[in-house]
């Protein structure tokens, strides 16, 4: 059961990741700013300004 | 190793032979697809436990105790200590683009097997060797990326090289992404209406994020997901309605148009509302898709229809022209051996690498991970008759237009299908027609739907299915055009701020419209080449992309040898050198073929030289621009197989003056630093 809990919390983890959700945490820490509209959109706007993202 | 290990691993190794000898030795009936299935998994598997582990030990000198970027210049933006398993499924989420689907489906026009065997072997010593070193040696460097590395190790020349080989890459990439949009959508009113609701769909999504649920982007995609589900539904309403039906019904020019369009409103407008949205939502569908696609084919293990080998391999396939050498090895890039995964693995992944093993997991087995998508997309196209996958796939300038003029060709290529069964294929998909649909799309498409139906809804559902699929095509596929549009548009202000400051400021709106208008005139160009080409463009265009994209693979294998020389490895140095021996065969053959070939069908200057001639017929008017374009398509292989050879020969040099002793030998490694004693676990 546990390592059932464990497998669904890593996968949980990973979606966040790949999602971008745990990067907008670090990002609000980083910041210290509390979430809100405007620093979302600079949150996003700094995370697509990474040069590739995506492969082909 | 235990005895008990020793005996599983054998055990492994056997089936893996023994399910390559049914694939690679069966011929005149039809296999299931669990040997192809079973021959991959068992060959990462040995490929992942015994090579990787050998180069993690031998060539990189993996070290736990060696604290990585991650962990030395933790910022919390890029550099952040990650666990090994959500790096690996942010790295696979990042490489896996619709490369190793398309591929494959056109390769499968020589027949399943050497298509099946070059994805094996050119993952499992090619393509799976390339990102790990490059993901490795980017982690050792602070994360440089590979243009970085290239300047660092090789020269001024590789980093140039390199810039210019990223930049034509991606220029070709999105007018071949762009054509294969258009032939699926084309004259397909439920398909164009579908496609078309993403771009609301994913508005409404940029305006949820932002102002309603700032960051919750998974639930926000889920979200966006149920609206496209509705959408391909509503794409039905759509097809039955006359009046809506024939709004929605364009032309290949008029979705050329809109497409073009689009890439440059999406290159810019804020991220946030368009680009963002859109990235989250093709990435919940295409992780998704690929799910369902694995449990399909495990479930349903269906039967390969196509026949090992077919009569194409000599050179005259229908879909493009070409003989297997070195045609197979540059359709099939993605799932073999990508150089564009190398940006990937110098760019990201490598900031966020806990501990150095894990680069093992991440990088080779990541690619791993990519090459059975690509066994997947084999599956789906020869699950296909024959007859059908060439009815689709087959050009108009081959095939003709017309069902009966089709099925004879096809029939006498001993494919046998008849007019009646192109009918019925098209309507059981609610489509008016199938044929001529080069670009591997639909056929997938077909293919997917073909596998999914059978495991839900049958016939009743095959329609929905096929549009689900072309769906999730042509938006993972739209997604790329937007991103790499923006990409380019960053790095060609990159580079004009060199010449004029103001273009490289990229928040200046008029250097935004100026260099995003560049950018997709380039790869408009070439779009616009691709949907007036009679052989349907996919012979023209997909053979350089696969060219361009396997150079830089040569660059990146470059690189890798020559640190592995510099750092006193030389006897190891075959690791890379391997692939990249065969890659400068591959890439040189196909060059040289593409550009002096005698054929017109493959040669750019002899189809050039036809149209002069007269013995190619083409419309007066448009026989300058005809000649013109297939002058410059050559002059771009010439110009990158040329800047290739350049950063070749400057390796070569550089490895003759390491190992001759007339240079000590200087890496860019950063020190080392010890690793913390609790750092991120597994």
């Amino acid at each position: 059961m546990k390592r059932l809990r464990d497998f669904v919390a890593l996968l949980a983890t990973t979606l966040k990741e790949i999602f971008d959700e745990n990067a907008y945490a670090r990002f609000l820490a980083r910041t210290a700013t509390p979430p809100s509209a405007e620093a979302y959109a600079e949150f996003v706007q700094e995370r697509h300004s990474a040069p590739i993202r995506r492969c082909c | 190793m235990t005895l008990m290990r020793r005996l599983l691993w054998m055990g492994v190794a056997l089936f893996s032979a023994a399910a390559i000898g049914v694939i690679a030795l069966r011929r005149g009936e039809p296999i299931n697809a669990l040997w192809l299935v079973t021959a991959a998994l068992c060959t990462y598997a040995i490929g992942f436990r015994f090579y990787s582990k050998f180069i993690a030990a031998k060539v990189l000198l993996l070290d736990d105790t060696r604290a990585t970027p991650a962990e030395r210049l933790e910022n919390g933006r890029d550099f952040v200590r990650t666990n090994k398993w959500v790096v690996f499924g942010h790295h696979f989420a990042a490489i896996a683009g619709p490369g190793p689907l398309l591929g494959p489906v056109l390769a499968a026009q020589f027949g399943y097997l050497p298509g099946t065997i070059w994805i094996l072997v050119g993952a499992v010593l090619g393509g799976c060797v390339q990102d790990f070193v490059i993901l490795s040696f980017s982690m050792r460097r602070d994360g440089k990326s590979l243009c970085q590395m290239a300047k660092e190790e090789i020269g001024k020349v590789g980093g140039f090289v390199s810039f210019i080989a990223v930049l034509s890459i991606i220029i070709i990439l999105l007018s071949v992404a762009a054509l294969i949009v258009v032939n699926a959508l084309k004259n397909s009113p439920w398909g164009t209406f579908t496609i078309a609701m993403t771009i609301p769909i994913a508005l409404l999504m940029g305006i949820y994020l932002r102002t309603l649920r700032p960051g919750k982007v998974l639930e926000t995609s889920a979200l966006g997901f149920v609206l496209v589900m509705l959408a391909i539904l509503g794409g039905q309403f759509v097809s039955h309605h006359p009046d809506l039906a024939k709004m929605f019904t364009l032309s290949a020019s008029q979705i050329a148009v809109a497409i073009i369009i689009y890439g440059f409103a999406a290159s810019a407008v804020p991220v946030w509302l368009l680009l963002a949205p859109r990235d989250y939502l093709s990435t919940f569908v295409k992780l998704g898709t690929i799910m369902l696609l694995a449990a399909g084919i495990l479930a349903l293990r269906p039967t390969l229809q196509m026949p090992a080998f077919t009569r194409f391999i000599d050179g005259t396939g229908p879909i493009f022209a070409g003989k297997l050498f070195p045609f197979a090895f540059i359709t099939i890039a993605c799932g073999a051996i990508s150089g564009f995964h190398s940006l990937i693995a110098s760019g990201t992944t490598p900031k966020l690498i806990a501990r150095e093993s894990h680069a093992r997991m991440v990088g080779y087995g990541g690619m791993a991970a990519e090459s059975f998508v690509a066994i997947m997309a084999m599956i789906a196209a020869c699950t296909l008759t024959p007859g059908a996958y060439f009815a689709i796939n087959s050009p108009a300038g081959v095939v003709g237009t017309a069902p009966a003029e089709v099925a004879a060709t096809i029939s006498s290529w001993n494919f046998p299908i008849t007019a009646s069964d192109i009918t019925h294929l098209a309507s059981s998909v609610g489509e008016e027609s199938l044929l001529n649909r080069t670009g591997g799309a639909p056929a997938f498409a077909l293919g997917m739907a073909q596998i999914f139906s059978r495991a839900l809804g049958g016939e009743r559902l095959i329609a929905i299915w096929y549009h689900f699929a072309i769906m999730f095509e042509a938006l993972f596929i739209l997604t790329v055009l937007d991103a790499g549009t923006r990409v380019a548009r960053f790095m060609l202000q990159d580079a004009l701020g060199h010449i004029w400051q103001p273009l490289g400021k990229t928040g200046s709106y008029p250097s935004i419209l100026f260099t995003s208008a560049l950018v997709v005139a380039g790869w408009g160009f070439f779009l616009s080449q691709g949907i007036r080409d009679p052989l349907g463009g996919m012979n023209l265009l997909w053979p350089i992309f696969g060219i361009a994209n396997q150079l830089l693979a040569t660059v990146a294998l470059c690189v890798a040898s020559t640190i592995i020389i510099k750092s006193g490895l030389a006897r190891y140095a075959w690791v890379t050198m391997v692939p990249l021996s065969w890659l400068v065969a591959v890439t040189f053959a196909g060059s040289w073929a593409k550009t002096f070939d005698s054929n017109p069908r493959i040669g750019l200057l002899a189809h050039a030289a036809g149209l002069a001639s007269g013995t190619i017929s083409a419309k007066a008017a448009d026989l300058p621009r005809l000649i013109f374009n297939d002058r410059l398509d050559a002059a771009v292989v010439g110009m990158l197989v040329i800047m290739v050879a350049l950063i070749l020969v400057e390796s070569v040099m550089e490895w003759w003056r390491v190992l001759s002793g007339r240079k000590h030998a200087v890496t860019h490694e950063a020190p080392y630093v010890q690793a913390e004693a609790l750092g991120v676990s597994s």
